[in-house]
C-alpha cells in the first residue's frame, strides 16, 4: 500500500430503501437501466393539490420482521423510522456484521438524519387529544415523535455505543450525515460510523411544498417523466419518500476485521451561503456553493481536472443553472472538459432529507461497478445548461467508464450546502 | 364473566408485549407481569389501555397502579365491570 493508512475512513456497507427498488441489488439493476419510481397519486388529485406525482419506495412493514421483535414490531407506526430500520440494517449485515442483543459496540456510533419526525404520527396525536382521548395515546407515541426517533430505534438494534446524533439540514441532511460521520472517524474520535437518512413524504408535507408551487405538474398523467433535471421542460421537483445507509470506517478498523471495501472517502465539506448575494431561505448563494466545492476539493488533497463523476444536486428547478455554473466556477472545468454529471431525482425524485444518502448510494455503486447512470428524462436539455456544458458531458444512457473519483452535492433550504469526494480505493 | 373467561380474554391482551408467549401456558394470579412474563414496563400502560377497549372500562390512574400481576389485574378488570352494571 502506497498511501499511509492513517486517518483514511472507507466505506464498507451500503443499504438503501428507494423509490425505485429496495436494496442494494435492485437498486444497482434500477439505476443502470433508467428505471423510474415515480407514480400517480390520486389521493393528491382528490385533495385539489397542484402535483399528483411523488416517489414512493415499494416496502412493506414486513420487510423487518428479520430485525425486529413482534413486540417492537406491535405498535411502529413511523414510516420513515421503518424505512431508517430497514436500511441501516441491511447495511450493517452488508458490512459483513451481525446483530447480536448482547454486545455494546462503544466504537461504532452513528449520524441519521431527517426533517420532519412522523407528522402522520403527529396527526394520531393531535385527533386524540382534541377528541378528549389523550389518556388512549400510549407509549410508543413519543419515541416515534421524537426527532432522534430513527436513531434511537437504529441504535437499539445494533448495539451502538459511540455518540449517537441526529442530524437536519433539509435536503443538505444526508450529505452533511456522511460528512460528520467522516469527520468523527478522522478525527479519531470513532471507529466505525452507520450514517445516512431518512424522509416519508405523507401528504402534510407534500402540501407544503406543493403550495410554494415549486413542484412538478405537467406531467400528472405521466409520472415517469415528471422528473426533468437540467431539461427545457423542467418544471419543479418531484418528492420522493426513502432511506439509505453506510457503514464507513477507519481503514485499519476495516482491514482488521477484513471487511470488503467498496471505496473511499477522500474528504468533503459543509457550509452556509448565508442567506447573502442572492442566497435567501430557498436559493442558494452561488457563492457559498463554489466554496462549499473548492473546500471539499481541497480537503480531499485531490485537483479539480480528476473529477471523473459529478453526482450533482439537481433537482429539475431553477436552480439547476446555479448549480451547474457553480460547478463549472469551482472546477474551473466546462464545454467538454466538464466532468460526466448525472441526476439520480431524473429516476426518483427529490427524496429532500434522504436524497443525500440515496445519491450517496448510487455513486458508490458507480464507482464500485465503473458505469455512470443514465440522466432520463433529458432529451431536451436546457440551453442555459448547455452553454455552459457540452451535452457529452450529460449522458442519457448507461455509459460504462472507469470512474475513479466523483463528487457528490447536496444543498439544502436554509442556504446550506455540503460536498463530498469519493474514491475508488486502492 | 368469570375469572377463568376474564383470564382467557387478558392472554390474548397480553400476547403483543411478550416475547416468549409460550409462557402464557402457565400463569396463574401470582404471575407478575413484568419479571415473570418479562413485559417492557413501559407496554404496561399499553396493556391498560388495551384491556380498557376490549372490556369496554376505564381503569382509573390509582386502580391501575394495583396492577402488577395477572391476579391484581383481573382483580381491577372484575371491579371496573361491576361499577358498569
Amino acid at each position: 500500500m502506497t498511501n499511509s493508512m492513517k486517518g483514511r475512513v472507507v466505506v464498507t456497507g451500503m443499504g438503501v430503501v428507494s423509490p425505485n427498488a429496495v436494496g442494494i441489488p435492485a437498486f444497482l439493476h434500477a439505476i443502470q437501466n433508467g428505471v423510474s419510481g415515480l407514480k400517480f397519486v390520486p389521493q393528491y388529485e382528490q385533495l385539489h393539490f397542484n402535483s399528483h406525482v411523488c416517489g414512493i419506495p415499494p416496502f412493506q412493514f414486513d420487510d423487518l420482521r428479520n430485525y425486529l421483535s413482534e413486540v417492537t414490531m406491535y405498535g411502529l407506526k413511523g414510516m420513515a423510522i421503518a424505512y431508517a430500520i430497514k436500511a441501516t440494517a441491511d447495511a450493517w449485515i452488508d458490512a459483513g456484521n451481525s446483530i447480536d442483543d448482547t454486545q455494546v459496540h462503544e466504537e461504532t456510533g452513528c449520524v441519521l438524519g431527517n426533517s420532519v419526525a412522523d407528522t402522520e404520527t403527529m396527526k394520531r396525536v393531535i385527533t386524540l387529544v382534541d377528541e378528549m382521548h389523550a389518556r388512549k395515546l400510549g407509549s410508543r407515541v413519543v419515541e416515534q415523535l421524537m426527532n432522534s426517533g430513527a436513531t434511537a430505534y437504529v441504535s437499539g438494534l445494533l448495539g451502538l455505543g459511540n455518540r449517537t446524533i441526529t442530524n437536519s439540514a433539509a435536503c443538505a441532511t444526508g450529505s452533511q450525515a456522511v460528512l460528520m460521520g467522516y469527520e468523527y472517524i478522522k478525527h479519531g474520535m470513532a471507529k466505525r460510523m452507520v450514517v445516512g437518512s431518512n424522509e416519508y413524504v405523507d401528504p402534510y408535507v407534500f402540501a407544503a411544498f406543493d403550495s410554494m408551487r415549486i413542484l412538478s405538474r405537467k406531467f400528472n398523467h405521466d409520472p415517469e417523466k415528471a422528473s426533468r433535471p437540467m431539461s427545457a421542460t423542467a418544471g419543479g421537483f418531484v418528492p420522493g419518500s426513502g432511506a439509505a445507509a453506510l457503514v464507513i470506517e477507519d481503514l485499519e478498523f476495516a482491514l482488521a476485521r477484513n471487511a470488503t471495501i467498496y471505496a473511499e472517502i477522500l474528504g468533503g465539506y459543509t457550509n452556509s451561503g448565508g442567506q447573502r448575494s442572492g442566497g435567501s431561505m430557498t436559493a442558494p448563494n452561488p457563492d457559498g456553493i463554489v466554496k462549499c466545492i473548492t473546500t471539499a476539493v481541497k480537503n480531499a488533497g485531490i485537483k479539480p481536472e480528476s473529477i471523473d463523476l459529478i453526482s450533482g444536486h439537481l433537482t429539475a428547478t431553477a436552480a439547476d443553472k446555479i448549480e451547474i455554473e457553480s460547478w463549472a466556477l469551482a472546477l474551473r472545468r466546462k464545454g467538454d472538459n466538464f466532468p460526466l454529471t448525472n441526476s439520480l431525482k431524473s429516476m426518483i425524485g427529490h427524496c429532500l432529507s434522504a436524497a443525500g444518502s440515496i445519491e450517496i448510494v448510487a455513486v458508490i455503486l458507480q464507482i464500485m461497478h465503473q458505469f455512470v447512470h443514465p440522466n432520463i428524462n433529458l432529451e431536451d436539455p436546457h440551453k442555459d445548461i448547455t452553454e455552459i456544458v457540452s451535452i457529452n458531458s450529460l449522458p442519457t444512457k448507461l455509459l460504462n467508464k472507469d470512474i475513479h473519483i466523483a463528487a457528490k452535492a447536496n444543498f439544502g433550504f436554509g442556504d446550506v450546502n455540503t460536498c463530498l469526494i469519493f474514491s475508488k480505493f486502492k | 364473566m368469570n375469572r377463568k373467561a376474564i383470564l382467557e380474554e387478558l392472554k390474548k391482551v397480553l400476547s403483543p408485549y411478550m416475547v416468549n408467549k409460550e409462557m402464557l401456558n402457565s400463569v396463574n394470579d401470582d404471575t407478575d407481569l413484568t419479571k415473570d412474563l418479562k413485559i417492557n414496563s413501559a407496554n404496561l400502560i399499553d396493556i391498560i389501555i388495551d384491556a380498557e377497549n376490549k372490556y369496554d372500562i376505564e381503569i382509573d390512574m390509582d386502580s391501575a397502579e394495583k396492577i402488577h400481576t395477572v391476579g391484581t389485574c383481573i382483580d381491577v378488570i372484575v371491579d371496573k365491570l361491576k361499577e358498569r352494571t
